[in-house]
């Protein structure tokens, strides 16, 4: 296996992993604020819907891109009305709002389209297409540095480039900022937030936009960018893996990007090896593949990462009285 | 008293010297039914160490909370430097440099001591500056008050007495200058405490004004300028420090009450039934809790412990009970020695004709959330007459309840209730007849009427007296003085996790006073 193939492996690995990183951070500033985020699943869900939807009947994809954003902040501010101010179960409503994603987008999109729930195909103009940075195809000309940086790094949408950027952007305003510092103290101990005189309903709120906007971002990715249209459940777990994710990076942001890259390999890889032979086994069945990278993180999850520890306040509503 | 203060609240600045630094009149707050504070007036001079002492439940917490803006009071004026005050909310306080250094320490404990003081006072939206700043105004603290913590350091790696110096930091660095402290020294090691008072003393001299809750009538003589005593929710009264002393605190702490009537006729003890033998127990973080402390039971008598809640109580009641390690001695029943080895401790003291209604029924007697029937066998399922082996007879199990029920006339008569929608009383008698409706050889019973009316008292007291006359054995601990007195035959004194001293339920007031404040009346 030379270069060109290794090229095409990781440039579809790249594709499968933004996503997946992108929800990765979405939960990372929810649960660093202390709230569980089952429902990053049907926010993405949503988002995606929303995004073919309004690129479908406006012709302009960045229409789109704001009404995946609108629609899954919407639905992190359910999340947070339910788990902040309520103080309801978390989990509950996280799931809830992923069965409303699942059913609500089709009956919606059915009645709209009249296509059994997926939206119409888009045309180039109509996603966001690939950007060619500058000089791509002068430096290809170099040899191993030039293909690396004209197939690999260059010709993604702007949400591969603006998923990559995330993640140190978030590292710094977690470390660096005040508004990390009072993100991760609520998460730990929201009391001493509140004793320094600091709201935690806001700053959980400030967190929960922070992850609908993430959630919105990838939503939009996979009907827009990655795909051409909305079809039912495209998503297909997406969310979950990268909830998986998130807590084999410790809840860390630079973790989340090798966590996410990692099965986005596998993803890739995953579609690759269908129908290989294999040296002694032979054909391998295609759903012990496609198994893969789910085996993955039951693996992973299982015992290779050791202790990981969760901010120590996720999944309880702050009640001030005692 | 306190309520005779002139004062002059437009001119603060020429009567600077008389304006007190809190001012609190007429303060009342009650959560649900449950009036935590009544009416109270409190006035705290500047460059003071003012100590309020009160037992458990007094309602010390609950006044400083309100003080500090986590609480907001149902009625009352607060004064701050003359000024009248509505304290919004903590970061209200916080303006106006009310620092408060809380039991339970408000700190994320995987941040280092630097994010900690500047967390809620960043200033910037960037970190980087208040932190250099921070950094040059912990030196400043540290060399005005001796308060040294390593900037860097882990919360997570620090001692407790070390938390606590953040803990102070923290208000300091907010500009506090009237400092509230609750419970300081209850997690800390005595040498810890010394240090503690010093800083505080320290931060007196320098000009800062400290409100010291307490019930530890030691600390308070200590380093106290002022003392007000505090008794369910009231303010008892407020004295110089140099003119009183831990016996007349003890005293107004308690109360002086009228004894309840119990009526019972003399015991006749029997064979000793438990023996206390050496015993010293440490808890959780390695402070000392009980200290070689030995006495026995016999069977047919009460024996009452009495003293000031905290005193090491509640510890010696895990220990015999069978729930928590002692460090050292031994523990006998009916001459039997308590093996502690590991798990299924309490379930083998039960085993050995123990029966134990724990001080705390919520978190240790019931389960709120079960019916009535099931706490009714809670710990007991294993019986025989609840079904055999892994198969439980509901039907003898509900009908064992309304035996129960009727026994001890719990009300309502419904075995099928939640039992978190029985009164107290109600609730305190589901746990008594389900550990004394068996054959048991002694009752170890903690706080048996806290937060209980008064019809309840009177049955659960008669219920104690008639296990006692079936000949019996009762260990008694509570911290109401007068219920030790009138139920037990003899009382042991506890304080600071010792016994100070053997008394007779006839003592006087005075006696008793003496002893809880640690002081051995024999030697008076």
């Amino acid at each position: 296996m030379g270069i060109e193939d290794i090229i095409p492996l990781l440039n579809s690995s790249v594709r499968f992993a933004v996503p997946l990183l992108l929800a990765c951070l979405a939960g990372l500033y929810s649960e660093r604020s202390g709230i569980v985020d089952i429902g990053l699943e049907g926010k993405m869900l949503g988002a995606a819907f929303a995004a073919a939807a309004v690129a479908a009947l406006s012709g302009n994809v960045w229409y789109g891109m704001l009404a995946a954003i609108f629609v899954s902040v919407c639905m992190s501010m359910i999340h947070a009305i339910a788990s902040i101010n309520l103080r309801g179960n978390q989990v509950i409503s996280g799931v809830a709002l992923n069965f409303l994603a699942l059913g609500g987008t089709v009956f919606i999109g059915h009645s709209i389209f009249k296509r059994g729930g997926t939206t119409p195909n888009l045309s180039k103009d109509e996603r966001i297409g690939p950007i060619d940075l500058p000089f791509a195809a002068e430096i290809g000309q170099v040899p191993v540095i030039g293909p690396i940086y004209e197939q690999l790094i260059s010709g993604h949408s702007i949400i591969v480039y603006f998923a990559f950027a995330a993640v140190p952007i978030t590292a710094w305003v977690l470390m660096k900022t005040r508004f990390g510092l009072r993100l991760r103290a609520v998460g730990e101990n929201p009391k001493a937030l509140d004793t320094a005189g600091i709201s935690v309903f806001l700053l959980r709120y400030q967190a929960l936009i922070i992850t609908g906007v993430l959630c919105g971002v990838a939503g939009a990715y996979l009907s827009t960018s990655q795909g051409a249209n909305f079809s039912e459940n495209m998503t297909a777990g997406r969310g979950f893996i990268a909830l998986a994710a998130l807590i084999f990076a410790k809840w860390k942001p630079w973790n989340a990007l090798w966590t996410c890259l990692l099965f986005g390999v596998l993803s890739a890889a995953q579609i690759r090896l269908q129908g290989v032979e294999f040296p002694l086994i032979g054909e391998v069945p295609v759903q012990f593949i496609q198994a893969l990278p789910y085996v993955l993180t039951v693996v992973l999850l299982a015992g290779f990462i050791g202790r990981a520890v969760p901010p120590k306040a996720v999944g309880q509503p702050y009640v001030k009285e005692r | 008293m306190v309520e005779n203060q002139i004062r002059n609240t437009q001119q603060p600045s020429r009567a600077a010297e008389i304006v007190p630094a809190i001012d609190l009149k007429g303060v009342s707050k009650s959560f649900g039914p449950v009036q935590a504070n009544k009416d109270i007036n409190l006035t705290v001079k500047r460059n003071s160490i003012h100590g309020i002492v009160g037992e458990n439940g007094a309602g010390k917490s609950t006044l400083m909370s309100i003080l500090y803006g986590f609480y907001k009071a149902d009625a009352g004026d607060i004064f701050v430097h003359g000024k009248k005050v509505q304290i919004k909310d903590s970061s209200h306080a916080l303006d106006l440099g009310i620092g408060m250094v809380h039991q339970h320490f408000m700190l994320v404990e995987n941040f280092t001591v630097l994010e900690n003081i500047i967390l809620g006072a960043e200033g910037d939206p960037l970190l980087a500056a208040s932190k250099a700043a921070a950094r040059e105004e912990l030196a400043r603290l540290a060399k005005d008050y001796g308060l040294n913590v390593d900037p860097d350091a882990i919360i997570e790696d620090l001692s407790v007495g070390q938390e606590q110096r953040v803990e102070i930091l923290k208000a300091l660095y907010r500009g506090a200058d009237v400092l509230i402290l609750d419970e300081p020294t209850g997690v800390l090691t005595p040498t810890e405490a010394d240090q503690l008072f010093r800083i505080l003393e320290q931060l007196r001299d320098e000009g800062k004004t400290i409100i010291l809750i307490t019930h530890k009538l030691r600390e308070i003589m200590a380093i106290t300028d002022t003392v007000s005593v505090m008794r369910r929710g009231t303010m008892v009264g407020t004295v110089a420090t140099k003119d009183t002393s831990p016996d007349k605190l003890a005293e107004m702490m308690v109360g002086r009450h009228v004894l309840l009537k119990v009526e019972k006729t003399a015991a006749q003890p029997g064979e000793k039934v438990l023996e206390v033998d050496g015993l010293s127990v440490t808890d959780d973080i390695g402070v000392p809790r009980v200290k070689n402390v030995s006495f026995d039971v016999r069977a047919g008598e009460i024996v009452g412990i009495a003293g000031v809640a905290g005193n090491g109580q509640s510890q010696l009641l895990e220990a015999i009970s069978g729930m928590f390690n002692p460090l050292l001695g031994e523990i006998r029943i009916n001459g039997k020695k308590i093996k502690f080895d590991g798990d299924g401790v309490a379930d083998e003291v039960r085993r050995m004709g123990l029966a134990h209604v724990p001080e705390d029924r919520h978190k240790m007697g019931l389960v709120t959330t079960f019916e009535e029937w099931e706490n009714s066998m809670l710990g007991y399922d294993d019986d025989q007459k609840f079904g055999n082996g892994p198969f439980l007879s509901v039907k003898a199990a509900r009908e064992d309840a309304i035996k129960r029920i009727e026994m001890f006339d719990i009300r309502p008569q419904n075995p099928r209730l939640k039992t978190a929608n029985f009164s107290g009383g109600n609730q305190q008698k589901i746990v008594l007849a389900r550990e004394m409706d068996r054959d048991l050889d002694i009752l170890i019973v903690g706080q048996p009427t806290r937060g209980v009316d008064i019809g309840a008292i009177e049955f659960i007291h008669k219920q104690i007296i008639k296990l006692r006359d079936e000949g019996k054995a009762v260990l008694l601990v509570s911290v109401e003085l007068d219920e030790v007195r009138s139920l037990s035959d003899r009382v042991l004194v506890m304080f600071d996790g010792e016994i100070v001293t053997e008394l007779a339920p006839t003592a006087s007031e005075k006696e008793f006073g003496l002893a809880m404040a640690g002081l051995d009346p024999a030697q008076q």
